[in-house]
């Protein structure tokens, strides 16, 4: 008997596929073999004309919908626009989401055992680009019998992975769907993610990136680096509706090292438990894979330039109060294709909950996504 | 689909396979007919969230963009025409946007209500109360539409911005053409449909 909602792609099974073939990278290494873990909901079509790639953003994985089991607690993360009838129709589209390679949910990152030494990977794992992910994910979709993603749809680093697309493989992806992004980061972007990799790098249980071998983890710095982090996720206004300056107990305790306000207590929670289920060295390489991305920078800085061979049309999403990629940062990348006179669609969504919107299901957010992928045609 | 009066004159305007930018495109309705007719590429500039999404789920190109801030955004010379119907005068700086269009394309269409009608005269000459009608149902403190002007005031300001006004068509609220309102635009005429260039 099934417990899910109708609108549930219900129990999932993650699958894994074994790379052998050497993967080169930005860096000049190549990677081999290496493994990634993914999830499909829905069903490829006879035409292999419906599949949609869902990318990941900094902390995310292939588990995007469903339930593990029965008695998972959550849902995966993107649940909310992945199902049958939702934004993201699995009625419609054969839907695949995938660990990108570095990760540390399955596919091959810095806490898998290196074959060469029989250890974890750890600092010598390899640093990896967006473009290094999508030449891995055209490599799944070959596997899957994918030539051409009627989609490729992302959020944050996931929608730098979607524009790469267009940008890496114009024939095999139709439409672009590029939320709460940026063309590139800006100085302050970069910034805050060196505030995250200097949290973790300077715990003394960071052991230069090898403390598998010491038997520890950076936990400290990791929870630093998802403070900082989350702060930039949500909006002033978020944080004040949600936290204001309430204390946890009746007044201030006049000390130095106590919990006091309800904030405090909430972001040390946050960091905690994200320290107890994230690898740092992976933290770390996607921190690195954000602050690279520049497609730009092989065109002179010429963002139109860079974008006139793609093909796909291109949904653009913002949020109102994200200020960690702000409305402007993606009013950069329609500007680009609009110079580059390609298909574009633009929305500014009023939301207040800052970088963080893109995960939440607001209505015209969601509606504007459903529509957009409701008219993308694909055979019956 | 039967297309909006006054958009059946404007496409006859636009040549086939031309770049289109339509400033309020409202629910997409002239692009989707350039687009599935004269194979245009058009891109709509939109604000009213509800039309927004309309124009996504019809695969227009939509833009979610203020007319009122800059439109800087769009190089000079983008476009072939760029489009603006029944919204000159609710802009805050119509001339702006007017010189704004001819930078972007190389043509411009407008459509605007013509305050100088003999029906807005007579309602203000013998109320002395500023016009409210069916037409343009807004009181004088709620209305969107802030910069009211006549056929006259608009070629006006056309002559001393060396704006060419390549054709007119006057025509009634309901986009029919007479013979009266081409004898006597600015008194007859309550709309026109302006082609204008550098």
């Amino acid at each position: 008997m099934s417990t899910f909602a109708a609108d549930s792609v219900g129990l999932v099974t993650p699958q894994r596929h074994s790379f052998s073939e050497p993967l080169q990278l930005a860096c000049g290494k190549a990677l081999a073999p290496y493994e990634l873990v993914y999830e499909t909901y829905g069903q490829l079509n006879a035409a292999a004309d419906n599949a949609v790639l869902i990318c990941h953003a900094l902390s995310g994985h292939h588990h995007a919908a469903g339930y593990h089991s029965a008695e998972e607690r959550k849902p995966g993360w993107w649940d909310a626009c992945i199902g049958p009838g939702k934004a993201i129709d699995t009625n419609r589209f054969y839907v695949v989401s995938l660990n990108n390679l570095g990760g540390c949910h399955g596919s091959t990152g810095p806490s898998s055992i290196s074959p060469d030494t029989g250890k974890a990977y750890g600092a010598s794992f390899p640093v990896l680009t967006v473009e290094d992910w999508v030449h891995s994910q055209a490599r799944l979709a070959d596997v899957l019998g994918v030539q051409q993603w009627a989609a490729v749809v992302g959020g944050s680093l996931g929608g730098m992975q979607a524009l790469q697309w267009a940008i890496s493989y114009p024939e095999r992806i139709r439409h672009c769907v590029a939320i709460a992004t940026a063309p590139k980061l800006s100085a302050q972007n970069i910034a805050f993610n060196e505030v995250a990799r200097q949290a973790i790098t300077t715990d003394p249980d960071f052991h230069h990136g090898d403390y598998a071998a010491f038997g520890v983890i950076p936990k400290r710095g990791l929870m630093l680096a998802r403070m900082v982090g989350h702060i930039t996720y949500l909006s002033d206004d978020s944080m004040g509706s949600k936290f204001g300056r309430e204390l946890r107990s009746e007044q201030l305790n006049y000390d130095l090292t106590s919990v006091e306000f309800e904030v405090e207590s909430y972001l040390r929670y946050q960091g905690q438990e994200f320290s107890g289920r994230f690898d740092a060295n992976t933290y770390l390489l996607m921190t690195k894979a954000l602050d690279y991305f520049d497609p730009a920078a092989a065109h002179g800085g010429d963002l139109a330039k860079t974008l006139a061979g793609i093909q796909a049309q291109t949904l653009v999403m913002s949020f109102t109060t994200d200020w960690r990629f702000s409305p402007a940062r993606s009013y950069e990348l329609v500007n680009a294709l609009l110079a580059a006179k390609k298909q574009v669609s633009y929305l500014e969504i009023e939301a207040a909950q800052g970088h963080d919107a893109f995960l939440l299901p607001i209505p015209r957010y969601i509606e504007a996504l459903s529509g957009y992928m409701n008219r993308i045609e694909v055979a019956s | 689909m039967s297309l909006r009066a006054d958009l059946e004159i404007i496409q006859q305007w636009i040549k086939p396979g031309s770049h289109v930018l339509d400033l309020g495109c409202g629910e997409g309705e002239l692009l989707r007919h350039l687009r599935d007719h004269k194979q245009v590429q058009g891109y709509g500039l939109e604000i009213d969230p509800e039309k927004i999404s309309t124009c996504i789920r019809h695969g227009v190109n939509v833009l979610e963009q203020n007319l009122d801030k800059e439109l800087n955004n769009f190089e000079d010379n983008s476009f072939d025409t760029v489009v603006m119907t029944q919204s000159l005068q609710a802009m805050h700086y119509p001339d702006r946007v007017l010189e704004d269009m001819l930078r972007i394309g190389h043509e411009g269409i407008l459509t605007f209500p013509n305050f100088a009608h003999w029906r807005c005269r007579w309602y203000l000459g013998t109320k002395g109360r500023m016009p409210v009608s069916e037409f343009m149902p807004y009181t004088w403190y709620n209305t969107p539409n802030i910069h009211f002007c006549t056929f006259k005031d608009f070629e006006q300001l056309c002559r001393e911005r060396n704006i060419k006004v390549l054709d007119r068509l006057v025509v009634d609220q309901t986009h029919q053409r007479s013979w009266l309102s081409g004898l006597w635009p600015n008194l007859l005429g309550e709309v026109a449909i302006y082609r204008v260039s550098r």
